[in-house]
């Protein structure tokens, strides 16, 4: 059984038909993005995470269909015109990563938590980010990242 | 140019913070089947029968296939790496719960996961054996017949026993334990245990197989490719030259993703149905695969007045679980590091590999070095407090020094064990008192150094290509899964050829492409790749210098290779061609002794120090403060190096204080991230990470691997840390609160009942 949505996909209206039980993750693999990568399954990890109306939402639960009428946003989208974000290159410059993996995640809880809290303390990142977890544990380097973002 | 010892970004930056990294999860082919597999619910059990009927009607599903349809395909259909155990499906027989036993292939994985749930199998029970100890009987067989693979060079010695579980003991007499044992002044004993805990990394096993036309290509999440291309090859009885195994990057790996996972089953199943097929695992399906031994140590020492520790038995048993992937390498490579970095006259070293009933266990960062180290450390605190010394100071009368022989026999050479140990001891101010706390929380600290042979006698080939504008291309088959060792290579091809690290383009491992590489593992690849890579760089450096000898170039003289080319061919063509391989030597311990002078090219060493608190009313462990410090030699790129000194030791105090797969009747009761505690980014404690200033003279730029020695010294410092703080000793992992509150409740003499 089929539905079709119409929603915004990085700043692009969009339209497919899918299945009920298909998730977020699914949907933009379709759309051949695979920045949002399901892990844990279980909403535990972050690497699905997915801007919903600038919301960051784990795609692996979030069900396809609740997009519809709404705007998607990525990561494939933080360089749309050319050039990284502030956050994108805070964490290439302090090396917040390894595999890579987590990577998406993290960037875009970070966007989210810099809207929250310009300049966070390192409680602040830590109570934020929480929710993202990165099993090469580049723990540091991410929150040296993310205090260099909200310095820049 | 100095590109070594540069701190650049890691050359993937872009593409990992972008999303566009290119892993195997990514990958679809035209065409491809999904495949899920149905698992096995009894320990150890033979099949009756496998019910597929109503899987094979459900609308969507193209077929089931077993283990018998396996058996048409391939006669003998059993891989590993140590051993040919492990069947491709199960046949006849299942050894441990999760075991595969059907896969359901469909173009819809839903329909796929669905029908898989419709299969039922009937086993006959047999008795299971969970425990290494245990195992050593053989009341309980898990495998009737060892055969062992003849693959590896360091595993020709292995046998095909019957009626044991023992799949590798290894023995090592040097001096004579037992007369100085009699002689000695105090004789001390403990025994220590590990549990068993997984890699979990966030890109789940996941492999594609495409048929092809008379060659077979496999997509594949795996840090072996070359090793995958032999023995894939070996069980269709083909030439090497049928199989590609092409691995973009990996999210994640240590140590989980080598040899052969997935990649007999969907190579299997591809050729079965003519079609491209991939399996992706489940982050709880990863709980089935493979995972960290659990281990049994019981370590004695003989010690002499003037607190010099003159004899050590060790008795390790390693728990393999059902098959015995790398366990037996383990056992053996790791087994004789038994004793610690001390210099110890006589030494007995019994090292056993053991099947039972559990997920199978092989190798995850450290290669069993951080369950040996865990055992003599803490042993050898405990000691000095019974002899009443100083940690530290017992520790550096007892430690080996440059060139002294190693249990093995093996020299200590480059093995900055003394300045480790230092570094440690400075910046935890050791000489200055602690603020120990009062009332119900009370502060300690502690200190553990491990050390680890890299493996021999292993092969890595590279490859530089020149091309005719001077832009420079590497191929290898190592396998970068986030430790950097694309950048290390380039830094090192650069710093031969005087180019810029970043203008060098690094191919993946494709097989059909890169030469053949040992593996990417063991914290082997930066010096026996990076070894490769010099010498192929130096190959296309003197070939540069022959071109331009050829096209009357003055000798001597610079010129950009560009203008060699052009000089020498008349226009922009041409290609030069530096390729080498790495090879150290190495000598077969002796089958009586265990002994040899020469097991191993180089010798990583890494410790830790901890300041915690312990809440005295609940067993709450927090860590204050956590000093980590290796011997990398002269790091290429100390950045990333310092970054993987941190998530070693981070990924380390996770199986340190929470991480355990629980087991009940064989099931795995805690498969999820939910239950199974990895540490976040709340559970990082302050931290320091230094390398030590050292030099590996055989390395590449005098540098050498650290991937793993980050892990080697946290867990028993942290144990040893917590005796400090309120003197109850840990004999077992994890230490968690529960576990540390009813040692407090023992010691007052008020034991906990068991749950
Ligand atoms: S995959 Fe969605 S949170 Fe882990
Ligand atoms: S960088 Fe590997 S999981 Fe975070």
């Amino acid at each position: 059984m089929m539905r079709t949505i119409n929603f915004t996909l990085n700043g692009q209206p969009v339209s497919t038909a899918i299945e009920p039980h298909r998730n977020l993750v699914e949907l933009l693999q379709r759309f051949d993005l695979f920045g949002a990568r399901e892990s844990c399954g279980q909403g535990l990890c972050g690497c699905c995470t997915v801007l919903v109306d600038d919301m960051a939402v784990s795609g692996c639960l979030y069900f396809a269909v609740w997009v519809d009428g709404k705007s998607v946003t990525t990561v494939e989208h933080l360089d749309a015109e050319g050039s990284l974000s502030v956050v994108q290159q805070a964490f290439i410059d302090c090396g917040a990563f390894q595999c890579g993996f987590c990577t998406p995640g993290f960037v875009l809880m970070t966007h989210q938590l810099l809207k929250a809290y310009p300049n966070p303390s390192d409680d602040d990142i830590r109570h934020y980010l929480s929710g993202n977890l990165c099993r090469c544990a580049a723990y540091p380097e991410i929150i040296e990242a993310v205090k260099l973002a909200a310095r820049r | 140019m100095n590109q070594v010892g540069r701190d650049i970004p890691r050359l993937e930056v872009r593409a990992k913070v972008t999303g566009r990294a290119d892993y195997t999860h990514n990958l679809r082919l035209p065409g491809m089947l999904y495949g899920k597999v149905f698992r096995a619910t009894v320990p150890h059990g033979r099949i009756r029968c496998i019910e597929t009927g109503a899987a094979r009607a459900v609308p969507g599903v193209q077929c089931v296939v077993t283990g018998e349809d396996i058996r048409k395909l391939i006669a003998e259909p059993y891989y590993g790496p140590a051993f040919h155990d492990q069947p491709i499906l199960a046949l006849d027989k299942v050894r441990h719960v999760g075991e595969p036993v059907a896969v359901v292939l469909a173009s819809d994985p839903h329909v796929a996961e669905h029908a898989a749930q419709l299969i039922d199998a009937e086993y006959q029970e047999l008795p299971a054996v969970y425990d290494e100890v245990a195992a050593m009987q053989p009341d309980i067989v898990v495998h009737d017949m060892l055969k062992p693979a003849g693959t590896f060079a360091d595993l020709k010695h292995l046998k095909g026993r019957t009626g044991t579980n023992i799949a590798l003991d290894f023995h090592l007499r040097r001096g004579d334990v037992d007369a100085a044992l009699a002689r000695a002044e105090r004789v001390i004993e403990h025994t220590f245990k590990t549990q068993q805990c997984l890699h979990l990394a966030f890109e789940p096993f996941v492999a594609v197989a495409d048929p092809g036309d008379g060659v077979l290509t496999i997509h594949t999440s795996n840090q072996t490719p070359s090793f995958v291309r032999t023995e894939i090859a070996r069980l269709f009885g083909w030439p090497e030259n049928r199989v590609r195994v092409k691995v973009p990057y990996l999210g994640g790996g240590f140590g989980a993703k080598v040899y052969v996972k997935l990649e007999a089953l969907v190579s299997a199943l591809a050729l079965l149905v003519r079609r491209p097929v991939k399996i992706a695992l489940t982050m709880e399906e990863q709980f089935y695969m493979i995972t960290k031994h659990p281990t049994t140590f019981r370590i004695k020492s003989g010690v002499g007045k003037d607190g010099r520790v003159v004899a050590r038995a060790c008795e390790v048993y390693w728990n393999g679980g059902a098959y015995a992937d790398i366990g037996p390498r383990v056992t053996q490579k790791s087994g004789f590091t038994a004793p610690g970095p001390y210099d110890i006259e006589n030494i007995n070293i019994d090292s056993y590999a053991l099947y039972t009933n559990r997920t199978p266990a092989g190798a995850l960062r450290g290669f069993g070095i951080p369950q040996l180290v865990w055992a003599y450390e803490s042993h050898t605190d405990l000691i000095a407090r019974e002899l009443g010394i100083d940690p530290i100071d017992f520790r550096r009368k007892n430690i080996l020094h440059q060139n002294r022989p190693q249990a093995s026999g093996t020299p200590m050479t480059d093995a900055a064990i003394a300045k480790v140990l230092d570094a440690i001891a400075a910046r935890l101010a050791w000489n200055k008192k602690l603020d120990r706390g009062s009332g119900t929380v009370r502060r300690g600290r502690g200190v553990a150094i491990g050390f680890k042979a890299s493996i021999s006698p292993t092969t890595s080939v590279a490859i530089v290509n020149v091309a005719a504008d001077g832009s420079t291309t590497l191929y290898t088959s190592t396998v970068d899964m986030g430790q950097g060792s694309d950048t290390a290579f380039a830094q090192i091809a650069a710093e031969v050829l005087d180019f810029k690290a970043e203008d060098i383009r690094i191919v993946h491992p494709d097989t059909d492409v890169t030469p053949y590489d040992m593996g990417t593992l063991g914290s082997r690849s930066l010096f026996h790749m990076g070894n490769a890579v010099r010498l192929a760089a130096e190959d296309a450096r003197a070939k540069l210098q022959a071109l331009a000898a050829q096209a009357g170039l003055p000798e001597g003289t610079n010129y950009p290779p560009a203008e060699v080319f052009k000089k020498r061919f008349g226009m922009q063509a041409g290609n030069v061609i530096g390729a080498a391989s790495f090879v150290p030597t190495y000598k077969s311990p002796d089958a009586q002794t265990g002994l040899s002078d020469n097991v191993t090219p180089f010798w990583m060493v890494g410790g830790a120090g901890a300041e915690v608190e312990v809440d005295t009313e609940t067993g709450d462990v927090r860590v204050l403060r956590l000093v980590n410090a290796v011997d990398c030699g002269k790091p290429i790129n100390p950045g990333v190096a310092r970054t993987q000194l941190s998530g070693a030791a981070i990924m380390q105090l996770g199986f340190t204080l929470s991480e355990a797969m629980q087991l009940d009747a064989g099931q795995v009761t805690n498969a999820s991230l939910a239950d199974y505690k990895i540490p976040g980014i709340r559970d990082v404690p302050p931290m320091e990470n230094e390398l030590v200033e050292a030099e590996q003279h055989t390395g590449p730029f005098g540098a050498k691997g650290l991937g793993e020695s980050g892990t080697f010294g946290v867990s028993p410092a942290i144990a040893n840390a917590i005796h400090d703080a309120v003197g109850v000793r840990i004999m077992e992992l994890p230490i968690t609160a529960e576990v540390v509150f009813r040692a407090l409740r023992a010691q007052q003499g008020r034991p906990l009942e068991d749950a």
